[in-house]
C-alpha cells in the first residue's frame, strides 16, 4: 500500500533524509506531511553556511492554511538550499520525495542517521497517527 | 461532540477532509484548497453552509424591533426579498455578530447568523425582544448551500424546482425569493456572483449531488476563507468581536446614522467614537516582501508597534499574501510586519483585493 521510498530514512517529525554517501544528506518533507499541510505557497529556507543541530527548527513551510516548522534530522552545516522552491513551492506537493527536496546538510555526526526510522517504521508511525 | 450537517455523508463520499469549526464538523477541503478557490473564481463552486443559523422574526413588531437591534436600518428595505448586511451591537458598541437580514413582509424578516455565535445570538435576540410583539424562530430544519462563481447561476438555475425558476432568474444582486419551503438569495461571501440557497434538509443531499453532476465543484471552509479575504469581507471572531466597534473594523459603511432619532443599541458609544480622530483604522495589506501574512502578526511603523493583523493569508488569485489589520490612525502608505522575528515590508491598500475574478489592486 505504501509509496514510502525504502532507500530513505525518516524523522518522527515527518522529514525524510537521503544519505548521499559522501558525508552529505538531502532533506525534505514526506508525502504524508505535504498532504496534511495542503497547498504550499512559501518556503522560508535556512541560510547556506548555517550550522544546525539535530532536532532543531531550520526552515518553515507555509501552506494556504498555516505555517509549519521543518526540523533538521541531523546536525551539521547547510550546504545547499533548493532555490527552485522560491518560485514553485508547490513542487513539494507534486513531488515531495524528489524535486521537492528542501536543503542539504554536511553531517557532523554520522551516528545521527542511526536514530532515524526506515520506511516500514515511518509507515507504522503514520498508521498510528491516522 | 461536534454536530454534523445533513450533508455530512455527501462530504465523506466526496473525499472531504473534515475539521471542527464553530461546534460543527465541516469540510476544510476536498483535496486542494487552492484549486477550489480557483474553481470559484473561474467557474462555479459550492459550499455547505448549513452550520449557519437561519432565524425567522415574525410578528407585528418585527420592524421596530430590528430598527433597535441592528446598527444598519431595515427601514431601507422597501421591496420584499431585499437583503441588508448589518452588525448587531452590544451597549458598548462592540459587535455581538454580523448578519444578513432579509425583508419579506412587514411582519416577517429572516436573518442568517454565524454558526459559532448562534447560542449567544439567540439569547441576545430573546433578551432584546421583551418589549416587542414578535416571535423568534431558529429554523434548524433548513439546510443552506452557497453556489458561487461566474457560472454559478447558469449551472444552478436548471436544477431549481421548476415553479421558482422564473422568479430566481430575474433576481437582482442582494435580493431573495422564497418559494415552497426553499429560499434563494443572490448573495454570497466570495466576491463572485451566485446564490445562497436555503432548502428543506431532506432535499439537500439530492440538490448537492445534482449540482456536482452539473460540474459545480464542492469547496471547503479553506477556500471560503481565502475567497472572502480577497473579496474584502470581514470574518466574525477574527476581524471583529464584542470588544471592537464596527468603526474600527472597516464596517462604518454598515452603520445607518440617519435618521438621527433612531436609537439602535450601541449608538451613543458609536456617536462619540465617530468624532474620535485617534480611533484605530482597519486597512488592507499587501505583502511586498517574502512570506505569508497570518492572524495576530504585529505591524510596525519604523520602530513603533502600531497594530496587528486580524486575518491574513495567501491570496491564490493574486499569487501574493494579503491581510486585514487594525492599526493606529497615523499609518502611512507602507508598514512592516514582523514575521518570525524579521520585519517584512507591506503596502497599505484599499479592500476589496479581488472582485468578479479580477484584481482590484495593483500588484
Amino acid at each position: 500500500m505504501s509509496d514510502t521510498p525504502s532507500e530513505l530514512r525518516y524523522a518522527k517529525s515527518h522529514e525524510w533524509v537521503k544519505n548521499e554517501g559522501d558525508g552529505t544528506v538531502t532533506i525534505g518533507i514526506t508525502d504524508h506531511a505535504q498532504e496534511l499541510l495542503g497547498d504550499l505557497v512559501f518556503v522560508d529556507m535556512p541560510e547556506v553556511g548555517d550550522n544546525v543541530e539535530a532536532g532543531s527548527e531550520c526552515a518553515v513551510v507555509e501552506s494556504v492554511k498555516a505555517a509549519s516548522d521543518i526540523y533538521s534530522p541531523v546536525s551539521g552545516e547547510i550546504i545547499v538550499v533548493n532555490k527552485a522552491l522560491d518560485d514553485a513551492p508547490e513542487t513539494i506537493n507534486d513531488d515531495a520525495f524528489g524535486e521537492g527536496w528542501i536543503f542539504k546538510v554536511k553531517i557532523s555526526d554520522a551516528a545521527d542517521l542511526d536514530g532515524l526510522l526506515d520506511a516500514a517504521g515511518y509507515d507504522a508511525l503514520v498508521a498510528e497517527d491516522a | 461532540m461536534d454536530k454534523q450537517t445533513c450533508l455530512y455523508e455527501s462530504h465523506k463520499t466526496m473525499g472531504a477532509r473534515l475539521v471542527p469549526f464553530g461546534g460543527w464538523e465541516m469540510p476544510l477541503h476536498y483535496g486542494s484548497q487552492k484549486e477550489e478557490h480557483h474553481q470559484v473564481r473561474r467557474d462555479a463552486g459550492m459550499f455547505d453552509v448549513s452550520h449557519m443559523t437561519v432565524v425567522d422574526l415574525e410578528g407585528p413588531d418585527a420592524r421596530p424591533y430590528l430598527r433597535r437591534l441592528l446598527a444598519n436600518d431595515v427601514e431601507r428595505l422597501k421591496d420584499s426579498g431585499k437583503a441588508l448586511y448589518s452588525c448587531m451591537l452590544n451597549e458598548q458598541g462592540g459587535v455581538v455578530d454580523d448578519l444578513i437580514v432579509y425583508f419579506l413582509r412587514d411582519d416577517w424578516y429572516r436573518m442568517v447568523v454565524n454558526a459559532g455565535t448562534t447560542e449567544k445570538d439567540l439569547a441576545w435576540l430573546n433578551k432584546q425582544a421583551e418589549d416587542f410583539d414578535l416571535q423568534i424562530k431558529p429554523r434548524r430544519d433548513l439546510a443552506m448551500i452557497a453556489v458561487q462563481g461566474p457560472n454559478a447561476r447558469e449551472k444552478a438555475l436548471p436544477l431549481l424546482p421548476a415553479e421558482m425558476r422564473e422568479n430566481v432568474t430575474a433576481l437582482k444582486p442582494f435580493n431573495a425569493a422564497p418559494a415552497d419551503g426553499w429560499f434563494i438569495a443572490r448573495t454570497g461571501y466570495t466576491g463572485e456572483d451566485g446564490f445562497e440557497i436555503m432548502l428543506p434538509e431532506n432535499e439537500a443531499a439530492g440538490f448537492w449531488q445534482a449540482l456536482a453532476d452539473a460540474g459545480v465543484a464542492p469547496c471547503g471552509l479553506g477556500a471560503r476563507d481565502t475567497l472572502r479575504l480577497e473579496a474584502g469581507m470581514n470574518l466574525y471572531g477574527s476581524d471583529m468581536d464584542e470588544n471592537v466597534s464596527p468603526l474600527e473594523s472597516g464596517l462604518g459603511w454598515t452603520v445607518a446614522w440617519e435618521p438621527a432619532e433612531r436609537g439602535f443599541i450601541g449608538r451613543d458609544v458609536l456617536e462619540a467614537q465617530r468624532e474620535d480622530k485617534e480611533k484605530r483604522r482597519f486597512v488592507g495589506l499587501l505583502l511586498t516582501g517574502r512570506g505569508v501574512l497570518r492572524n495576530h502578526l504585529k505591524i510596525f511603523s519604523g520602530d513603533t508597534e502600531i497594530g496587528e493583523i486580524t486575518s491574513g493569508g495567501f491570496a491564490p488569485t493574486l499569487g501574493r499574501s494579503i491581510a486585514f489589520a487594525r492599526v493606529s490612525a497615523g499609518i502611512g502608505e507602507t508598514c512592516d510586519v514582523e514575521i518570525r522575528g524579521k520585519r517584512v515590508a507591506a503596502q497599505v491598500v484599499k479592500a476589496p483585493f479581488v472582485r468578479n475574478g479580477k484584481a482590484c489592486i495593483s500588484l
